[in-house]
């Protein structure tokens, strides 16, 4: 049995939609921010696959940039949680609605 | 000489200037002083220049003094010719008497260096009025005094009825300046000039009959407010409210006078329009003979003669409607003298009763005030006609004139022959309620007699009043009728009236007295006793028809429902519903729609992340189906 790209893709498309779930569903910063992630990788994911089998190097020309991307925005929303936590000893997101209409 | 005539404006003009700045500033008499000596040094000026007149050495003559508008030949020049030195002379030689009067008067006045600055400032603006050599230089004149009016009477703006009375004459003002101007614009239109000289040489060359007519009615609507004639007579009683020097310099001898002298300065326009003439007549005489009956029945001291100047101003309206120009004019000159010292004995009154004006107060004052007594009596003479004081000699002039121009002009000299007896009437019983009788003034007032800065005026406008009327009588030898040739280059080319032939003169004289002295008979019977006060026609007049009389026929009243109600009611609706319901309304609604529509939205806001988040992957949702739908990807 052959491992084809849509495997890959599939792979992907439930990483994404567990990413997703998790980002709708939970509701510890950290947690989330672990979503996130997941989603990004997903993408990660898919874009390797459809470069590889296409042939083409930019699928993985733009993962470089999600990755380098996505490492400068853990290092701010990490230290936004960290401060959010120091505050309140919490990091719920619910809590931190204090800006809403 | 006459080249310099404008230091006559600019005396009593630099005088206004310094006192704005610094009389507040100087030790109580000294503005006064400033003040006085100014329009005194104007007076000795015009009388000398005038003197030339005297003499028949002097010409009409115009003096520029620089370019002002000159496209409507506007610039700033003087007319200094009979007329305008009559006037000069007569503004500011009883304007000199009634300034030396108010050093005294205004005494102890906190503002007493404003009074005088506007005193002063009034006197210039009714200098420019007369000697204004164009019809632009005399409206700026015009104005000025009834701007200067409106802040004298309002002097004591921090009582209402001050403040509201100096509105009502300059609100009032205002609407006989509306045709004023309007005919100012009409005369430019068709004379395309404002000069006197191309206006007034030969008017008949310019406009037809009927537009003379509309030019004339037109400016009789201006004269008719600024001398208080029907239907614009309303505001001068109110006027009173201003201190008792204004109501005599301005409410009696000059300004009103505004009115009078323009009608004779623009004789040749009335000429050429025989109806304006008519009706300027008529509504001198009718206002005369309604301001008389309204005069029966006055209580404050002062509005009594506030009716008797409409009234007196009525005749000068009748005489200048006739084309008795130099009989106006004349009464107009004595008349400034009488009525001022009546005006300024009345202040003297006030002044001894610390305030009080109320006749019903007063009375039995001839004890304690032996002087103004003797002044006022010579002024009461003067006006009820009786020979040889000057009102004799002006107003039976004026009536005999009226009788002599016959027709509708008839009718107008009955109407003056009874408005005589109704002034001696209410004159005698002005003189009872006040000198003569019994003292009706409260516990605690103790009259006095008024310092000498104030009785001097007295003094002086009381030999005007016994002496000036001789300036023109109709003898001719060793009296000569002065005033009369003395004016005749103004009037050369305009057709005078002309008294009747023979013996009717003396006739009508003869009538005028008798009637003179059957009112003042009358008064005398009726007011005589302790409980003069309470008979009609006196100030009670409770019912039926006194009551109209006593309510000045309800003039007042009429006006403030049919115009001022309306007026107010439209403002009112404008303040309340237009601006404050309609415009401010409309951006209510709008700030309000918006926030309503906020508020709806507010729910969207929830601050939960999931819900943004589910809201986003609806949408990338939505969208990926519709691509796919499309078939775009």
């Amino acid at each position: 049995m052959e491992v084809t790209a849509g495997w890959y893709l599939s792979l992907g498309a439930v990483l994404f939609v567990i990413g997703a779930g998790g980002m709708m569903l939970r509701r510890n910063a950290l947690v989330m921010f672990m979503s996130i992630e997941l989603m990004l990788n997903a993408v990660n994911l898919s874009f390797v696959a459809v470069g590889r089998h296409t042939g083409d190097l930019n699928g993985q020309v733009a993962v470089f940039f999600v990755m380098v991307v996505a490492a400068a925005e853990v290092v701010v929303g990490l230290a936004i949680i960290i401060a959010v936590f120091r505050r309140r000893a919490s990091a719920s997101v619910d809590d931190l609605a204090v800006l809403k209409g | 000489m006459i080249d310099y005539i404008w230091i006559v404006i600019a005396l009593p003009l630099a005088g206004a200037l310094f006192l704005h700045f610094f009389g507040q500033r100087l030790a109580e008499p000294w503005a006064g002083v400033i003040a006085t000596s100014t329009i005194g040094g104007a007076f000795m000026y015009a009388a000398i220049a005038a003197a030339d007149f005297l003499t028949g050495s002097g010409e009409p003559e115009v003096v520029h003094l620089f370019d002002w508008i000159s496209a409507l030949g506007a610039d700033a020049e003087l007319l200094w010719d009979p007329l305008s030195a009559v006037m000069t002379v007569t503004v500011t030689g009883v304007g000199s008497l009634i300034h030396l009067y108010s050093i005294g008067y205004m005494h102890g006045d906190p503002r007493y260096g404003r009074f005088f600055t506007n005193l002063n400032f009034f006197a210039a603006s009714m200098l420019i009025l007369v000697l204004a050599d164009n019809f632009g230089l005399l409206f700026v004149g015009w104005e000025l005094v009834g701007l200067s009016s409106y802040l004298l009477i309002s002097f004591w703006f921090t009582k209402p009825s001050a403040a509201a009375a100096g509105k009502k004459a300059f609100v009032v003002n205002r609407i006989g300046d509306v045709g004023f101007l309007i005919g100012l614009m009409l005369i430019l239109a068709n004379f395309n000039t404002l000069t006197y000289g191309t206006v007034l040489e030969e008017p008949a060359r310019f406009v037809t009959a009927g537009t003379a007519t509309t030019i004339t009615l037109l400016l009789l609507l201006g004269a008719a407010g600024k001398s208080a004639q029907i239907p614009l007579h309303f505001w001068l009683p109110d006027a009173m409210e201003g201190p008792t020097p204004v109501s005599a310099l301005i409410h009696a001898a000059t300004m009103v006078t505004a009115g009078v002298y323009m009608v004779a300065r623009t004789a040749s326009l009335f000429e050429l329009a025989s109806f304006s003439a008519t009706t300027v007549a008529t509504v001198g005489a009718f206002t005369a003979f309604f301001a008389a009956t309204i005069a029966l029945m006055q209580r404050d001291i002062k509005r009594v003669l506030a009716f008797s100047t409409i009234s007196q101003l009525g005749y000068m309206f009748l005489a200048v409607g006739t084309g008795a120009y130099v009989a106006a004019i004349f009464h107009l000159f004595t008349h400034a003298f009488f009525k001022a010292l009546l005006f300024l004995g009345s202040g003297s009154v006030i002044h001894a009763l610390d305030g009080e004006q109320d006749m019903a107060k007063m009375g039995g004052l001839r004890k304690v005030m032996p002087f103004t007594h003797a002044t006022m009596a010579v002024g009461w003479l003067a006006i009820i006609g009786i020979p040889p004081l000057a009102g004799f000699w002006s107003k039976d002039e004026i009536l005999a004139l009226a009788f002599g121009a016959g027709g509708w002009f008839r009718f107008l000299w009955v109407l003056g022959l009874i408005t005589a007896l109704l002034t001696a009437v209410y004159m005698t019983r002005w003189m009872y309620l006040t000198f003569w009788g019994q003292a009706r003034w409260d516990d605690g007032v103790h009259p006095h007699e008024s310092p000498a800065v104030m009785t001097l005026p007295l003094l002086a406008l009381a030999g005007g009043s016994i002496f000036f009327g001789l300036l023109n009588t109709p003898f001719h030898g060793p009296f000569k009728p002065a005033f009369e040739h003395f004016l005749e280059p103004s009037f050369e080319a305009i057709d005078m009236a002309h008294l009747p032939e023979g013996s009717t003169p003396w006739i009508l004289a003869a009538i005028s007295v008798a009637t003179a002295v059957l009112g003042a008979f009358f008064a005398f019977r009726r007011y005589r006793g302790a409980e003069a006060f309470d008979r009609v026609p006196v100030a009670q007049g409770r019912t039926g028809v006194w009551r109209w009389v006593r309510n000045g026929y309800y003039v007042d009243d009429i006006i403030g429902n049919l115009l001022v109600l309306p007026g107010k009611l439209v403002a009112a609706w404008t303040a309340f519903v237009m601006d404050s319901e309609i415009i401010d309304g409309s951006v209510r609604a709008v700030g309000g729609g918006v926030r309503r529509v906020g508020g709806w939205l507010r729910p969207l806001q929830t601050g939960f992340v999931r819900n943004y988040a589910a809201v986003t992957f609806s949408g990338v949702v939505a969208l990926l189906v519709w691509f796919v739908s499309r078939g775009v990807v």
